[in-house]
């Protein structure tokens, strides 16, 4: 985390005078995409750089989806299966994904390439079915294009 | 084309969303121009006698909500574009954050100049990539021209707007659980009153507007409230963006004139239902509004007080068209899921109703359903509404007892016989 610290100082110069505990949530964000997911000594260094209590930082990992305490495959996929994408086919999509890499959502596969989420709503209804893979957003999905993705992912 | 159109305005192309663009279709000039000769006063009295009611979902008039915001009292003011669009069936606001970033941003500079913000915020939500990688780019366009920043436009004027982005809440599109995320919190929503429009983000005068809210008050200065006033209906000035989803032919996000037709804007503009099915009903504005007939659709106009005389809204404008043969219980039960997800957890009746409701549902589907189920969610609906700090549990109420209202022989027809009357269907093949 030290090495971030230049840039978390950038971002608090964003920001009006007394909004340090705006910080947690983006320093949180940009540690997870270093790191892959906050580890504790993250969360002391958070607590020593913004000054905001430990707890504060805890709920914030616990409440929001996007936080991870522990490391998850090299890719994250994450299907929608809310109302929109049920409709044009998450549903078999998921099915397909669970026989294909032989894992439930929130797991990952033995070798550490992919972990499975099932979502909701990405709004991304008007190209459903909806995924995203890692950051990115893979829409109007089907079977073939799917098939195609997974050979693609190392 | 479903009537006039007031932001869908300009060809789509690899670059339309670019400051280079924008300036060349006249952008900024209406801040400009607003900011050496006109008053803040003159831009909230142009956005109040327009009209203009919120377009996040609860349609409250944006004129009014400045107007509770005292200028010159001594303490900062804040604003903040909720761009947490996360209701179920909604991609709206994507729209704009991904093509027309800089209608948000004038917009945003001329609503910060009416409640005297020299402090923007836009949250957006954790997951939308390309929207932000959009906004954040035309935020830094727009300090390098001098847009934002100290001295905009040779005045002294000054604003500064911070892209702030969530981390998976649906709540947090709540106006007040954004503060609360945006304070670096959990998102918990708080009680009303004060108003955050007394006491928001860090305890002080906060307006919260929707993306598409702040993008229409650059029409509405440039060409005055009447003009705004002639699109639309005399309840529902303007026009909205409806985002299409579900079962039919060419989903999408549309500019809808209020008023319009809207059987005919499905079939129309949209291509009619998937497959050349027959219609069985839509979900108007977002899975918490609630769903309407194809008879319902067939007589009502797309206005605010076309869908409340129905018992409905046009909410967060996620329209989702659902065909004929489809099963309302498997879908009341994704959206009974959802709510039980995303329940923050913090007010009993939501907290233990959506779970409650969800876990009927469950049960319903697994052939395990009671007589009593259906009173049972009537009654769990009724106890939510109106009872918590925030419209979410209320918003679940409204799903159940909307589609109960409108389908309650298909819940009955499950429970009875332990299978669905549409063999569980809801899904159009994929390939």
């Amino acid at each position: 985390m030290k090495d971030l610290i230049p840039e978390f100082e950038a971002l608090r110069a964003r920001f009006p005078p007394g909004f340090a505990s705006s910080l947690v949530l983006p320093c949180l964000r940009r540690i997870q995409e270093e790191r892959g997911y906050v580890a504790d000594s993250d969360i002391d260094g958070l607590v020593a750089h913004i000054g905001v209590p430990r707890i504060q930082i805890e709920e914030v990992l616990s409440f929001y989806t996007q936080f991870r305490r522990r490391p998850i495959g090299r890719w994250h996929l994450q299907v929608c299966r809310n109302v929109s994408c049920s409709m044009r086919g998450a549903e078999t999509l998921l099915e397909h994904l669970q026989r294909k890499l032989r894992i439930a959502p929130e797991e990952t596969t033995p070798d550490g390439r992919c972990t499975l989420s099932a979502v909701e709503c990405l709004g991304s209804c008007g190209t459903a079915p909806a995924m995203m893979v890692n950051d990115r957003y893979v829409e109007n999905l089907t079977i073939a294009a799917l098939d195609e993705l997974l050979e693609e992912l190392e | 084309m479903a009537g006039r159109q007031l932001l869908m305005t300009f060809p789509v192309t690899a670059n339309s969303h670019t400051l280079a663009e924008y300036r060349a279709r006249g952008g900024y000039t209406v801040l400009e121009n607003t900011l050496h000769h006109h008053t803040p006063r003159d831009v909230t009295q142009a956005v109040a006698d327009a009209g203009l009611q919120g377009r996040g979902g609860a349609a409250f008039p944006t004129g009014r909500k400045w107007s509770v915001v005292v200028p010159g009292d001594g303490q900062p003011h804040y604003l903040i574009a909720n761009a947490d669009e996360g209701e179920p069936g909604t991609f709206k606001d994507r729209w704009i954050l991904e093509q027309a970033p800089h209608l948000l941003l004038e917009g945003m500079l001329l609503s910060a100049y009416a409640i005297e913000a020299r402090n923007c915020f836009i949250y957006i939500r954790g997951e939308f990539d390309l929207p932000y990688r959009r906004v954040a780019a035309a935020v830094e366009e727009a300090y390098a021209a001098g847009w934002l920043g100290d001295g905009i436009g040779g005045t002294g004027f000054g604003c500064d707007i911070v892209v702030y982005r969530g981390a998976g809440a649906y709540v947090a599109g709540e106006a007040s659980g954004l503060i609360s995320s945006l304070e670096g919190k959990k998102s918990y929503p708080r009680n009303r009153p004060p108003r955050l429009t007394v006491r928001g983000l860090y305890q002080r005068p906060t307006v919260v507007n929707n993306v598409e809210s702040l993008s229409n008050v650059t029409g509405i200065v440039a060409h005055g409230a009447a003009a705004f006033r002639a699109v639309g209906t005399e309840k529902s000035p303007g026009t909205r963006l409806f985002s299409v989803s579900g079962h039919v032919n060419r989903p999408g996000v549309y500019e809808v004139e209020l008023g319009f037709p809207w059987r005919k804007f499905i079939d129309e503009d949209c291509g009619g239902v998937l497959g050349g099915k027959p219609l069985k009903a839509v979900v108007p504005g977002g899975i918490s509004s609630k769903v309407m007939t194809a008879a319902e659709v067939e007589t009502l106009r797309l206005s605010h007080e076309d869908l409340w005389s129905a018992g409905s809204t046009l909410g967060s404008g996620g329209m989702i068209v659902v065909a004929e043969g489809t099963c309302m219980v498997r879908l009341l039960q994704i959206m009974l899921r959802f709510y039980h997800h995303e329940s923050c957890g913090q007010c009993t009746p939501c907290r233990d109703g959506t779970g409650w409701m969800h876990r009927i549902l469950d049960r319903i589907v697994a052939g395990e359903g009671r007589p009593e189920d259906i009173e049972r969610l009537y009654y769990i609906a009724k106890y939510n509404d109106g009872t918590t700090i925030c419209g979410l549990g209320d918003a679940a109420g409204y799903a159940a007892s909307g589609m109960l209202d409108k389908f309650r022989d298909e819940f009955e027809f499950w429970i009875a016989h332990k299978h669905s009357r549409c063999q569980g269907r809801i899904e159009c093949p994929i390939s």
